[in-house]
């Protein structure tokens, strides 16, 4: 399974890629695959600053719903729009076309308490 | 010791591990949820033919001169009316007004019957078999142990099993069922299902259950066929708007509040019946009723079903993305008075209220 070692990781699945005070953040290869066919990405936070860990949003399988936690404080500034007509790009390309949220972060010090690849692919024994 | 070795194991699950299933804990088993993909199953389901083991199910076998008599009142649905080698969904009420299990009648004889229950229900269902026959003296034999189930199922399942069989399949009605070898082992077939595809329902030892599964596997090779997991199962018997325990009904809901009139036959007594009787004469407060949603979002079990102001009126009991439609479809129970098709209802779905509409059931014809 794919950790790309430049994504920071939570143990809620997320991944977030830092670019100077701004990131994106999506769920993890890992995550997709437990949730199976994505249907419906639910993200209405546009705009909202939000503190780790509240939820930013929902993501629907067809068997289930699963919350999404922001992995540092932050602004979301855009949600991938790519997602609202296709959610599956969220099984196909997770770390890629599959972003979720772009966030402006609140304090980029948050990022060092994140998990590394390494660790995360430990965690879920991937 | 983990949760894993304290499940109970099919003939075939060591199979689907080796197929890189995901296996998940089901009423006490270790079963296949998906295997590739729930979509991909759901749809060789519909269009093809896809197989699930189902070998969780319970088969109890209930014998002698008393036999008729006892699953006559043990059951909702009219016994009188299957002739042997039939088969009929019924349900079993009990004495609170809800119902113990919905099962499958097959007709050997009036001294034979084979009766098909819920796994999670085994346990319950054949204590309250036991308390009833109190009554009646038939002999109640748990067969479910030294049983599998392969559901090959979907439109190009019968043309699989009959290069696998000498028995005639197209004769065999549905919801009838004969005995005949499926490659070369014993086996019920059993013109059911429970994804509305059509297909067959295949019983077997525990021994056979490999041989048949492969057999079955070799002869669908042409017509693409695919074992499927409990997912595809779930999202392919919504569709169909069939009923299922512990979700859209259980120990509280009356058949009739649950759309089961046609398997609650007042034309003679059944365990409770009067109960249900009265339910219909009186018209049912609440009903079970599918519906769509109008506005993004999927329903899901215990989600509340609200009037357009927010005032909860009932809950959502399944729900999901229909792979075949593209909606959001759900069932819940509502009030009688908003229980026609076209009613306007909304589900609360994270805090917000979405648009649904009541819709005849089946979803899918």
């Amino acid at each position: 399974m794919n950790f790309p070692e430049n994504l920071k990781y939570t143990k809620d699945h997320e991944w977030i890629l830092v670019e100077g005070d701004e990131a994106k953040i999506g769920i993890t290869e890992f995550a997709q695959g437990e949730l199976g066919d994505i249907v419906f990405v639910d993200i209405s936070s546009e705009g909202e600053t939000l503190q780790s860990e509240e939820v930013f949003g929902s993501v629907e399988a067809v068997k289930t719903v699963s919350e999404l936690y922001m992995p540092v404080s932050g602004e979301i500034l855009e949600v991938n729009p790519h997602l609202e007509n296709a959610p599956e790009t969220v099984n196909s390309d997770p770390y890629g076309m599959g972003w979720m949220v772009r966030v402006k972060l609140s304090d980029t010090d948050q990022i060092e308490g994140l998990m590394s690849a390494e660790q995360y692919r430990e965690m879920v024994g991937a | 010791m983990t949760q894993g070795e304290l499940l109970k194991t099919t003939a075939l699950t060591q199979t689907h591990r080796d197929l890189g299933a995901k296996m998940v804990p089901f009423a006490g088993y270790d079963m296949p949820v998906l295997y590739t993909n729930l979509i991909l199953e759901h749809h060789a389901v519909r269009n093809s033919v896809g197989v699930f083991d189902v070998s969780h199910m319970g088969e109890v076998f209930v014998t002698g001169a008393k036999a008729y008599d006892f699953v006559q009142f043990l059951t909702s649905n009219d016994v009188s009316v299957l002739t042997d080698g039939k088969v009929q969904y019924s349900c079993m009420p009990n004495n609170e007004g809800g119902i113990v299990d919905d099962l499958l009648v097959y007709r050997y004889s009036t001294e034979k019957y084979m009766l098909v229950i819920n796994a999670s229900n085994i346990d319950k269902d054949l204590a309250w078999m036991h308390q009833i026959n109190q009554n009646f003296g038939a002999e109640i034999n748990n067969q479910s142990d030294n049983f599998s189930l392969l559901a090959v199922q979907g439109p190009n399942a019968i043309k699989a099993i009959q290069k696998i069989t000498e028995t005639q399949l197209s004769p065999i009605p549905y919801y009838a069922f004969t005995e005949g070898k499926i490659a070369g082992c014993d086996a019920i077939i059993s013109n059911t299902g429970y994804t509305g595809a059509g297909g067959f329902e295949l019983y077997v030892a525990n021994n056979d259950a490999l041989t048949v599964w492969n057999a079955v596997f070799e002869a669908g090779q042409e017509f693409d066929i695919i074992p499927c997991g409990l997912g595809a199962r779930d999202t392919l018997r919504l569709e169909k708007g069939f009923c299922l325990y512990g979700h859209d009904i259980d120990d509280s809901t009356s058949p009739i509040e649950a759309g089961l009139g046609w398997i609650t036959k007042f034309n003679h007594p059944f365990n409770h019946s009067d109960f249900h009787l009265a339910i219909k004469e009186n018209k049912p407060t609440k009903k079970l009723v599918g519906f769509v949603l109008e506005d993004r979002g999927i329903p899901r079990q215990h989600y509340p079903i609200c009037s357009a102001d927010g005032t909860v009126i009932g809950e959502v009991t399944s729900g999901t993305m229909s792979p075949t439609l593209g909606k959001a479809i759900g069932m819940g129970y509502v009030p009688a008075a908003l229980s026609a098709a076209g009613s306007e209802i909304y589900v609360e779905v994270r805090g917000k209220l979405l648009k649904s509409v009541v819709t005849k059931l089946p979803f899918l014809a």
